[in-house]
Formats: C-alpha cells, sequence, structure tokens
C-alpha cells in the first residue's frame, strides 16, 4: 500500500508517501528523523495484518510543511535522512 | 413563527430488510461518527440487515449510541445482540459499545466494495469535513491513498455553507445547480470563506443562484480533481459519502475524469460503518475478539 500521509492546502502539496510493501518496520527512519515526524507500529488502515509499518505519527500529518522544513533548506539541500536512512527505499516526499 | 432556516439540514434515513431474519444468525455492526454524520450498520451473517443516518450531535458517545439504537429500532435487537462492533470516522474511539477502531479509509475501501461491486479501484470518499481519494484492489483491501482534512475546499460541510447562504435547501442545490444554460467560470477562491465572499459578491452583481451555485459546484469538482491526480484514477470509479448524493458535482467531476461514475441504489452515506461492520465480520471469523 502507498500510504500519503499529509495536505493539500492553497500553498501547495505536502506529502510523505510510504511504501508499506516495501517497508520492513525496522525502525531506521524512526531514528534518523530529528524531529520525531515518523513512527512504526500496526498498519492502521490494513486491520487484518500483523505485520508493522512505518507511518506519520498522527500530531504531524497537519503540520509537515513546518516541521520538515528545518530538513529542506532551498540551497544544496541534503539527501533527507528520513530517506537516506530508509534502506528498503520506501519513503518518499511531495515537495 | 417557524420559518424555515436551516437549509444546510439533509435527510436523515434508516432502513431494515424486510426479506431477512436475524433470530440465530451472528450479528456485527458497524458506528462511523463523522464530522457531520454518524451511521449504524447492523449486519446479519455478512448480509445487510438494516442501518441509521443522522446527523452527528456535539457528543460522540451519544451519537454513536442514538444511531446504533435507531438502526436497532423495532427489530427487536438489543446492544446485547451485537457480537462484534467496530468503529470508525472521527469518532471512531469514542464508541462505547465496540471492540475496535478502523480507520475510515480501510473501511471506506471495504464498503464501496461491497456496495458497488469487486470491479471497483477508485474510491472518493466526500465527507462532512475531508475528502479521501483510495485505490483498493478486488477485494476492498487499500493499495493507495490520500486524504485532505486541512482544508474544508470539496467537503459536505463547504455545501452546507453555500446552501445556508442562498438559501436553497442541500437536497436540491445539485439539481439547480445544473439548470444553466451556459456552464460559469468556476468560484476561483479555494478557501471556503473566500469563496462564500466572491458568491456574495456576484450576487450582488446579479447572477441567479443556480448560476452561483453552478460556478461552485464546478469549482468543487475541479478541486477534487487536483486531489485525484496525485494518485491517479483507475476504472472502475465509485464515489461514496454525502456529495455523492450532489448531481451538480459528481456530474461536473464525471466530465472532468473523463470516466463514468458508478451508479447505486445504496445510501452512499453508510459506507464507511458498512465496511467496518465487514471488517467487524471478518474478525469474528478470525476468531480475533
Amino acid at each position: 500500500m502507498i500510504a500519503n500521509y499529509g495536505y493539500k492546502d492553497g500553498s501547495g502539496d505536502y506529502f510523505i508517501a510510504i511504501d508499506t510493501d516495501k517497508c520492513n518496520g525496522c525502525k531506521d527512519c524512526v531514528v534518523a528523523c530529528p524531529y520525531h515526524v515518523l513512527g512504526v507500529g500496526p498498519d492502521e488502515n490494513d486491520p487484518l495484518s500483523d505485520e508493522e509499518v512505518a507511518f506519520v505519527t498522527e500530531l504531524e500529518r497537519k503540520k509537515i510543511k513546518y516541521t520538515c522544513a528545518p530538513c529542506k533548506p532551498m540551497k544544496d539541500r541534503p539527501p533527507l535522512p528520513c530517506m537516506a536512512a530508509c534502506k528498503q527505499d520506501a519513503i518518499s516526499h511531495s515537495w | 413563527m417557524e420559518q424555515e432556516t436551516e437549509f444546510w439540514r439533509w435527510t436523515e434515513s434508516r432502513w431494515t430488510n424486510p426479506n431477512l431474519n436475524w433470530k440465530g444468525k451472528v450479528i456485527t455492526s458497524g458506528v462511523d461518527v463523522g464530522s457531520v454524520s454518524s451511521q449504524a450498520v447492523i449486519l446479519a451473517d455478512g448480509e445487510l440487515y438494516s442501518y441509521s443516518n443522522m446527523r452527528t450531535g456535539s457528543d460522540s458517545p451519544d451519537s454513536a449510541m442514538k444511531a446504533i439504537n435507531w438502526a436497532m429500532e423495532e427489530t427487536g435487537l438489543t446492544l446485547d445482540d451485537l457480537t462484534y462492533t467496530v468503529g470508525t470516522g472521527y469518532g471512531r474511539v469514542n464508541v462505547p459499545f465496540s471492540q475496535r477502531a478502523i480507520t475510515e479509509i480501510a473501511c471506506h475501501a471495504r464498503g464501496a466494495n461491497f456496495i458497488y461491486g469487486p470491479t471497483v479501484r477508485t474510491v472518493l470518499d466526500m465527507g462532512g469535513q475531508d475528502c479521501k481519494a483510495i485505490h483498493c484492489d478486488e477485494r476492498g483491501k487499500v493499495t493507495n491513498f490520500l486524504m485532505n482534512d486541512k482544508c474544508a475546499a470539496g467537503t459536505g460541510r463547504g455545501m452546507e455553507v453555500f446552501a445556508d447562504l442562498l438559501g436553497i435547501s442541500i437536497n436540491d442545490v445539485g439539481d439547480l445547480s445544473l439548470q444553466v444554460e451556459k456552464e460559469p467560470q468556476p468560484v476561483s477562491s479555494t478557501c471556503v470563506v473566500y469563496a462564500k465572499s466572491e458568491a456574495t459578491g456576484l450576487l450582488r452583481e446579479g447572477w441567479p443562484k443556480n448560476k452561483v451555485l453552478a460556478a461552485y459546484c464546478s469549482a468543487m469538482a475541479h478541486r477534487i480533481m487536483t486531489l485525484l491526480e496525485r494518485i491517479g484514477v483507475e476504472k472502475d470509479f465509485a464515489i461514496t459519502g454525502g456529495i455523492a448524493k450532489n448531481k451538480g458535482v459528481v456530474i461536473r467531476l464525471e466530465k472532468e475524469v473523463g470516466m463514468p461514475i458508478m451508479k447505486t441504489d445504496y445510501d452512499t452515506q453508510i459506507a464507511g460503518a458498512l465496511g467496518a461492520a465487514l471488517f467487524a465480520k471478518a474478525l469474528v471469523d478470525k476468531g480475533r475478539k
């Protein structure tokens, strides 16, 4: 499942997409994110599955434009810590 | 002096399957406490037995109780007969008699799969306060989803604001908006609050109400299309939630998507609660209580 967490508002699209088929629940991204945007737990959108997957925490879903901003400088943007940490290549950002 | 002032008030409904006797069967239920409406669906051995669809009050547990009691009315069922109940929607953790809460994304996909059949691949849920675009497989399992609940544009609440502004019952908004000779330019503001100001301006310019509604319905369809574009639309395409009953938005969206939108005789607002009740049945079958 591709889980798109985030929102679209007047200023643009802000979504973090997590491919739960690739995600193995290793928590590397949870440790890598300096702002506690990500968590790992049961897949709330697939209630009949027992596997744990990464998600964007409930608290951050409506403000990732701001929470993620420090990792996204205008110039010379380094690789995002969450994406770099994910060996499964399961995380992507829309902006 | 009682005047009609609540133009946003949509028709509440309930239904019982006259050809089904619940006695001796496994009863599961789903309760969807949404931001605007609450539904309860009762299944007997996985078959649709009864449902209710009503306005959500200020108190979620109370709304859940009212919805389930209305669905059980005159059926002889009591809360004790419910083997398993799943709560969903905004108030899903506040359903006092439920055993589990499941997200409305999972429930809407499952419910749409039941209502529209296994060919549904894209489900658009246009609820009271948010909008969800979901892709699912032939079993109704979510494969891709996107939700927007940070903005009222493209939601039932936005439409209620317009019904109120123009003094037209929400049930008539869709049909009236289609009674225009030439489709007007859509309202340019995305935000409901600004769209309302813009509409007030148009009325002052002398636009008839149906033309203003046409401009708003078309703006809403366009807005939803930009959301759908992110995950794409695969056929078959179905809509759930209250806006699915608004022909003005559905017909315009059909044109934008370029694909027919599936039709149904079911109440499209019950999809979430129906999905929850189906999950309840699946969980009972799985022996996970």
